[in-house]
């Protein structure tokens, strides 16, 4: 009786595993073939993958748009952990009434639709003339309320003696933070950098909107070039997608361990 | 900030501290009020005014009154409800199902599930929905392989027709969302504590009397975030409108943020009915949320 309501669970979890997986595959697999090969219903892997690459970066340029979209990304991600986790770390080790409501307001701002900050914030940076460049890119997203909260949310869970401790050995208090909080909730940051270096990649309106010139184009306005027109070679596009992909798929991979377990820590009560 | 305790400026230990904290809180405090609540205000005060590109001219409440009138605004309200009243539920529901699933202590290959489950959350916005555009294409692989098998005997113009153009929005946000918000329901799990479903069983309980007595009520807090978090994301859609549809056909499928961009940016700029439109979505944003917290709050 228990094997067979099991066997019902792997049945369940292998089709969702299956439907997750085959857009994917069929991604790789079209990345390799060409359009007509695509079309016709090609799965398996083929040997246009060179061609399509030629065929690629002689209409695109991907070096610069794949390391565009690297920098600003590593960027915002870099600023946005720092400046984040420590205002989480100091609204929860330093709380007290005046700061807790703060931070109840600073929450609201994850009501606010970036639709709705769309047409000032693009005044304000063209009339600072920043428009394509980095500057730009970053500093609207560096500080999210999610991030605050998650980082305020671990801190709760991190031992006061500890930091009384380095506080008698005559640590500073921004010292604590950097050689004792920051080692110790490693998890939490690989869930942090996750997230936001998946939502910094991903990032399209406001790139759409702000990075007008060429030399400031990003991956996903690159593929997303690629996928207008009359006619489209798919291998191509495919290729463009696949590349697109590459960076979070990668750094999912490596930090998944950390991720889940940094997520835990987050939800918690 | 030194802890020198004799060239003391006249501040208790708890007061320096206390300011310490500021000190560490203030860039991320600031960051929020220059870059979300000002350009809000602005907005405001922007939504009040009519004219093409930077000629701005003061119209009261002009605006509003043509957000009344103006049926592509109503159309894209509506799409996104559409996509809100039946993807988000579906989701969140099969999320906390696998979730539960990849809990059960005999299950092998847990984390192999996990991954694959996850996988999809790893493509950019703009791939999954290109790669969704190019499989449901009129010469695509779906039609190809229905075709071929027979089960179709005309090739369906899926993204040409305004029924299933929504549905394969819908799909290919299930696709690329389900295994996010698992992730957060599986965290959610790992703190209820395993003795409450012994006692249960103890008591008599099948499995899926447990999953409503004891796994739901104490994941009220994660489901209440993920909620809060896919009803924002789903009002505020635009890579998916953009590159899967273009908003097509006909706007069936075009969302309040992707008009928003068109009137902003495309033919002549007309940021103030764009204010306009957006308060329009921050209020919609903002009272789902109240409402989900006062009922996400009832213990």
């Amino acid at each position: 009786m228990r094997k067979l309501k099991n066997a019902g669970c792997y049945i369940f979890l292998t089709i969702v595993s299956v439907i997750s997986i085959f857009p994917l595959y069929w991604m790789i697999a079209a990345a390799t073939n060409n359009s007509t090969d695509i079309l016709g219903g090609k799965l398996a892997i083929g040997t246009n993958f060179a061609n399509n690459l030629t065929k690629l970066l002689e209409q695109q340029n991907v070096g610069r748009a794949f390391g565009n979209s690297l920098f600003y990304s590593c960027i915002l991600s870099l600023l946005s952990l720092v400046v984040c986790s420590i205002a989480g770390y100091g609204f929860e080790i330093y709380h007290d009434r005046v700061k807790d409501g703060l931070m109840s307001v600073l929450l609201l701002a994850m009501m606010v639709p970036f639709a709705a900050t769309l047409i000032p914030l693009f005044k304000l940076f063209t009339g600072m003339h920043l428009q394509s460049t980095w500057i730009a890119y970053v500093l609207p997203t560096i500080s999210t309320p999610f991030l605050i909260m998650l980082f305020r949310q671990s801190a709760r869970s991190f031992p006061m003696e500890i930091i009384e401790a380095a506080r008698i050995d005559g640590l500073s208090e921004l010292r604590i933070f950097f050689t004792i909080f920051i080692p110790t909730m490693r998890s939490t940051y690989a869930a942090a950098m996750t997230v936001t270096f998946m939502n910094a990649w991903n990032n399209y309106l406001w790139p759409k909107v702000i990075m007008m010139s060429d030399k400031s184009q990003t991956m996903p306005m690159l593929v997303a070039n690629l996928s207008v027109g009359y006619s489209i070679d798919y291998g191509v596009l495919m290729l463009g997608v696949l590349i697109c992909s590459l960076p979070t798929g990668i750094l999912f991979l490596i930090l998944q361990k950390s991720f889940a377990n940094g997520i835990v820590g987050a939800v918690k009560g | 900030m030194k802890s020198n305790g004799k060239r003391n400026t006249g501040l208790t230990i708890n007061q320096k501290q206390g300011l310490t904290g500021w000190f560490f809180l203030l860039p991320a405090a600031l960051l929020i009020f220059a870059m979300n609540f000002y350009p809000m205000l602005q907005a405001l005060v922007l939504s009040f005014k009519t004219g093409i590109g930077n000629n701005q001219v003061w119209g009261g409440l002009d605006n509003y009154a043509r957000l009344l009138q103006d049926k592509v605004f109503h159309t894209a309200i509506i799409n996104n409800f559409f996509y809100l009243l039946i993807q988000v539920p579906v989701m969140l529901v099969v999320a906390i199902i696998l979730a539960t699933l990849l809990n059960k202590k005999d299950l092998k290959c847990k984390g192999l599930f996990r991954t694959m489950i996850f996988l999809p959350c790893c493509t950019a916005l703009v791939s999954y929905s290109i790669i969704f555009k190019t499989l449901f294409a009129y010469d695509g692989y779906v039609n190809t392989v229905l075709t071929n098998m027979g089960l179709i005997s005309e090739r369906i113009n899926w993204l040409g027709q305004v029924s299933t153009a929504k549905v394969i929005i819908i799909i290919a946000l299930i696709w690329r969302w389900t295994g996010y918000n698992m992730v957060f329901y599986l965290a959610g799990l790992q703190n209820i504590d395993e003795s409450l479903y012994e006692a249960a069983r103890i008591d008599g309980a099948g499995p899926v009397k447990a999953f409503f007595k004891i796994t739901v009520p104490l994941l009220r807090p994660t489901i209440l975030l993920t909620t809060i978090m896919s009803i924002n994301g789903t009002l505020q859609l635009f890579d998916e409108s953009v590159n899967l549809t273009n908003g097509g056909p006909a706007n069936s499928t075009l969302t309040m943020s992707h008009y928003i961009y068109k009137a902003s940016f495309e033919y002549n700029p007309q940021f103030g009915y764009a204010a306009a439109m957006s308060y329009v979505i921050f209020i919609l944003v903002a009272i789902l949320s109240f409402v989900q917290m006062k009922v996400g709050d009832k213990r």
